[in-house]
């Protein structure tokens, strides 16, 4: 076991050195002209090369590489162009409101996920079976921006039975940043009206963002149940004289959940990319529009640090389902 | 040369039962297809989408490209099925011809990444070793980054136009066909008839494009088809979000995009092209789904 | 009743899948009576397993029982509600098979799932039910304590054998169904499994019935045969008669391939294949490949009949109608 945690954390750093390497590449390599986007198509030629030059652009790319990669190491991601900011600053800012987003929408997937993939395995080819895979399939087929306009069209403008966008009305106070998470430091300060309106601004985001993860959740776990509903060991449970209840929830559910927890880590990617565009629809002050907008004006500084640190959590994300599944597994543990 | 003929034949015929497996294989699987409802219906949407591509020249009574401001956000009308937008252009016809660029994007797009991963796949799996340690350790690392973040981050770099979505979405997407294509590769490079090739004098290239390539295809192509929704969801997100087609051609994505300050006195700009993206994906999603059931070992018997 | 036991009449099972439906059991008669040992034997697919299957009610998508009932202590079970099923499978009959490993639970250590055949067996809590754990492991012959605290994967065939032997046994029920119980084993644990097997149901006395590929085995272990050929029991005798003077053409084939009672032997030694059951043969489902056929034989489907007192075979030869036929 340990042997495993730590041949999969040399992995880990073997991977985020590549991936170091691939985004300075994209932005380095492939002609791209962030100074001409932050001056704008018509400034002087003298003033680009001073900028240039204060950007360390005029250096030759692999001097620019080293840079780079020593700036990592220590942690540093550079100064973003737009703010001006460390980018690991802005980072610290955003990154809360879409940990936050994502968790609220990694709970609603899961539940529901979970529960229509059990229902359509034990109840295979019913109606039950039929509903839960059409509503999921429905889910990944719908692009998750267009179905958020839709429902800030229907529950905000025309209903008005939610907020709009951001994650707080205008008028509520906001609560004292500890976390940076708005509900958890509504929470712990005692803010019960902020932590009233932000619970009413991140249900539409997280339930845009919950339905389209949900559906690989309900087919992996239907699969899986599937698979394990069949296995001999079930019919030995039958043959005890169990009752299909407890066949399927004491003997069943607990195999046929091991690989569903594989795909929450998938899904947390799945999440952060839907965050993405989710954050953009709704305004939510999230790491996912901070790229957006970093890569809509070409701020590089921003661009690769938001996207390495989004790999890093994903990574990260990845070596935490593979440990719980070896854990949860007994055949795993050596 | 007779005997040089009789031999190629000899060959064919031989290379033929080998693969006659397979042929079986997908006569079965025709015959699951068509007892398979999801992908019926699949079938029968993304058929309709092809067709409407192919005839959109002639379906489209109105110029999608050029504007028309005396005819500025009108609701849909018998003149307008689906209303214009705010460069009075009709969203119907554009809807029409946007069929065609997001049609454009998947066919390059599967080509690119699947061929690109599959020739990957391929070599890392049939010389083993370092090739193969070097070339998973590259897959490894573009499965680190959730796909749209670094869709996004190629298609910005490169600017946003028609072909650098392509590009973008393919240099992503080809780690899944490597994987595949490594997997299989390496199962068939076990094969004892490879041995025998491999003593007629076949060189590597030969063996591997010739004998090898061919034998891995059917996974890959299935994963394509199961990955075509994803495909055209990824560029309509790039679009959107203004880092993918640029305007005024009429892809999808940034179709809903442009009704977005629209959205609540005129929301026929958004809604429509969005429907056109879900119900295609929900096309390539049935087929996938039916195609997963196909698949599935346990259900042939 | 022709068995006080079990009395499975003109059983009927059926499969849908895409290749078709396959006829798995066309009609089986089966009986036997209190702390009897029944061997069934034929070779693979000919619905052993399923005849098994359903004794325990276990039938389910894509099979279905399409008629003909099973009689357990005279009751009907077509007729018996989820919970009587639920109890008899609890209480009166238990089941091993043939892979022990994978029917355990992989996720359960071995001592709760004894544990949860006593609780069910004896309506006690599950905790309440491991002192009778520890004495049901040892009576198999397991270290019980640290058996207990063990998963599947750390048990090896003959050790997880003995441990689903005991959740069998826990219950003490009126007949035990062994599965191949051996097949997946190496030889030499075989031979102690049997040994187990026959020391504690001769002490508890339940009937059994042995499904099996080693004719010798069936030979030593059983008191009644039951030949079972594309669905259908086509012989039934006492051993010895089933070994001595077997009656029906299919038994006497598989005789052939055993020189001598007490010495296994796979069965071979007939010609042609099974037949495939989504497209049987008509009439008796042996006429293909047997050498006595007649033309009624490809017609009818001749029933099971007493030939002699206590001896059963289901074949035109031993029939006035065969008989006449073929004159
Ligand atoms: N779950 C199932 N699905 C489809 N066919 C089955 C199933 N179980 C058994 N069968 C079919 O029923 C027939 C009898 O099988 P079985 O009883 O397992 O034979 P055996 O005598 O070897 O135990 C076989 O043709 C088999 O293919
Ligand atoms: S009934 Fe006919 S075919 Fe069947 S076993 Fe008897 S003789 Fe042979
Ligand atoms: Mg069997």
């Amino acid at each position: 076991m340990g042997r495993y945690v730590l041949r999969r954390l040399l992995l880990m750093v073997l991977v985020l050195f590549g991936v170091s390497v691939i985004v300075f590449f994209i932005v380095h390599v492939i002609p791209a002209d962030p100074v001409g986007a932050l001056l704008g198509g018509n400034a002087p030629p003298q003033l680009v090369d001073q900028m240039k030059h204060q950007l360390g652009l005029d250096k030759p790319i692999w001097a620019q590489f080293g840079d780079y990669m020593l700036g990592i190491l220590h942690g540093n991601l550079g100064i973003s162009l737009k703010s001006n900011r460390p980018v690991t600053q802005d980072i610290a800012e955003y990154f809360p409101a879409t940990l936050e987003l994502a968790i609220f929408s990694i709970i609603i997937s899961v539940a529901l996920g979970v529960v229509l993939g059990i229902l359509s395995a034990v109840y295979r080819n019913s109606w039950v079976d039929h509903f839960s895979r059409i509503f999921s399939i429905l889910g990944v087929s719908m692009p998750v921006f267009w179905t958020g306009l839709i429902l800030l069209l229907i529950f905000y403008y025309i209903l008005g039975w939610l907020p709009g966008t951001g994650q707080l009305s205008l008028f509520t106070i906001p609560p004292h940043r500890i976390t940076g998470m708005l509900l958890l430091d509504s929470i712990l300060t005692g803010n019960w009206e902020a932590f009233r309106d932000g619970l009413a601004h991140i249900i539409l985001p997280a339930a845009v963002l919950g339905y389209s993860a949900t559906a690989s959740i309900a087919r992996i776990t239907r699969a899986s149940m599937l698979d394990v509903l069949r296995q001999d060991f079930i019919r030995t449970a039958k043959a005890k004289g169990l009752s299909g209840r407890v066949v399927i929830y004491r003997h069943a559910l607990k195999n046929a959940l091991i690989p569903v927890v594989t795909l929450i880590g998938l899904t947390f990617g799945s999440l952060l990319e839907g965050a993405v565009l989710t954050e953009t629809i709704f305004g939510w002050p999230g790491l996912g529009r901070y790229i957006v907008n970093a890569l809509l004006v070409l701020d590089y500084p921003a661009i690769m640090g938001g996207t390495l640190f989004i790999a890093l959590m994903y990574s990260l994300a990845n070596l935490i389902v593979d440990l719980t599944y070896a854990v949860l597994d007994p055949r795993m543990r050596i | 040369m007779k005997s040089i003929t009789i031999e190629k034949r000899g060959k064919l015929r031989d290379f033929i039962a080998r693969r006659k497996p397979i042929i079986e294989d997908w006569k079965h699987t025709l015959y699951l297809w068509k007892s398979t409802k999801l992908a019926m219906i699949g079938t029968v949407i993304i058929v309709i989408f092809i067709l409407i591509a192919i005839f959109a020249p002639i379906i489209v009574p109105y110029d999608p490209i050029s504007s028309n401001m005396s005819a500025r956000l009108q609701p849909p009308s018998w003149d307008h099925l689906f209303g214009t937008d705010q460069f009075g252009r009709d969203i119907f016809s554009r809807v029409i011809v946007g069929s065609r660029i997001e049609l454009w994007i998947i066919f390059l797009v599967s080509l690119i990444s699947g061929g690109l991963g599959t020739f990957l796949g391929v070599v890392a799996g049939y010389f083993g070793k370092f090739v193969d340690e070097i070339i998973m350790r590259i897959t490894d690392m573009f499965l680190a980054f959730p796909s749209l973040v670094l869709a996004m981050a190629f298609a910005a770099a490169l600017g946003p136009s028609l072909t650098n979505t392509i590009i973008a979405i393919s240099v992503v997407g080809w780690t899944v066909f490597a994987r595949l294509a490594r997997a299989e590769a390496m199962k068939i490079k076990k094969q004892p008839y490879i041995e025998a090739i491999r003593a007629v004098g076949a060189g590597n290239s030969r063996i591997m494009f010739l004998h090898v390539l061919p034998m891995c295809l059917s996974p890959v192509l299935v994963q394509l088809t199961l990955r075509m929704g994803t495909i055209i969801l990824t560029a309509a997100g790039l679009g959107f979000l203004g880092l993918g087609v640029r305007p005024p051609l009429p892809e999808w994505g940034s179709m809903v995009s442009d009704g977005r300050s629209y959205l609540v006195a005129q929301w026929w700009i958004s809604t429509f092209p969005g429907i056109a993206i879900a119900f295609v994906v929900l096309g390539f999603n049935f087929l996938g789904d039916g195609i997963r059931d196909i698949m599935d070992p346990r259900l042939r018997r | 009743m022709r068995g006080d036991l079990l009395d499975v009449r003109e059983l009927k099972v059926v499969f849908y899948t895409y290749r078709g439906i396959i006829k798995a059991l066309n009609g089986v008669e089966l009986w036997m009576n209190h702390e009897e040992r029944l061997g069934l034997i034929g070779e693979t697919g000919c619905g052993k397993s399923v005849t098994s299957l359903s004794i325990m009610g276990l039938i389910e998508q894509p099979g279905e029982i399409i008629s003909g009932d099973v009689y357990f202590e005279g009751k009907s079970m077509q007729k018996m509600s989820m919970e009587e099923l639920h109890d008899m499978r609890g209480k009166k009959i238990s089941m091993i098979f043939q892979e022990p490993v994978s029917a355990l639970n992989p996720v359960m250590r071995i001592g709760f799932q004894v544990a949860e055949s006593i609780s069910r067996a004896k309506d006690i809590k599950i905790k309440e039910a491991y002192p009778e754990v520890l004495k049901m492991l040892e009576l198999v012959g397991l270290d019980s304590k640290r058996t207990a605290s063990l998963y599947p994967h750390e048990l090896s065939g003959g050790m997880a054998q003995r441990a689903m032997i005991a959740m069998a046994l826990s219950s003490n029920p009126k007949l035990l169904i062994a599965d191949e119980p051996t097949s997946a084993l190496d030889v030499t644990i075989q031979a102690q499994i049997m040994e187990l097997l026959d020391e504690l149901v001769r002490e508890m006395g339940n009937a059994v019935i042995l499904i099996t590929h080693d004719m010798g085995v069936a030979a030593e272990f059983c008191d009644k045969i039951a030949v079972m050929y594309a669905g259908n029991v086509v012989e039934r005798a006492s051993t010895v008669d089933i070994f001595e003077e077997p009656l029906h053409p299919y038994t006497k084939g598989l005789l052939k391939a055993v020189p001598k009672i007490g010495q296994s032997k796979e069965l071979v030694g007939i010609t042609g294949t099974v037949p495939d059951l989504v497209n049987p043969p008509t009439g008796c489902r042996f006429h293909p490949r047997c050498p006595y056929a007649m033309n009624k034989c490809s017609q009818k489907m001749p029933p099971l009949i007493e030939a002699k007192p206590g001896h059963h075979v289901a074949c035109y030869l031993y029939t006035q109608e065969g008989e006449h036929n073929a004159n």
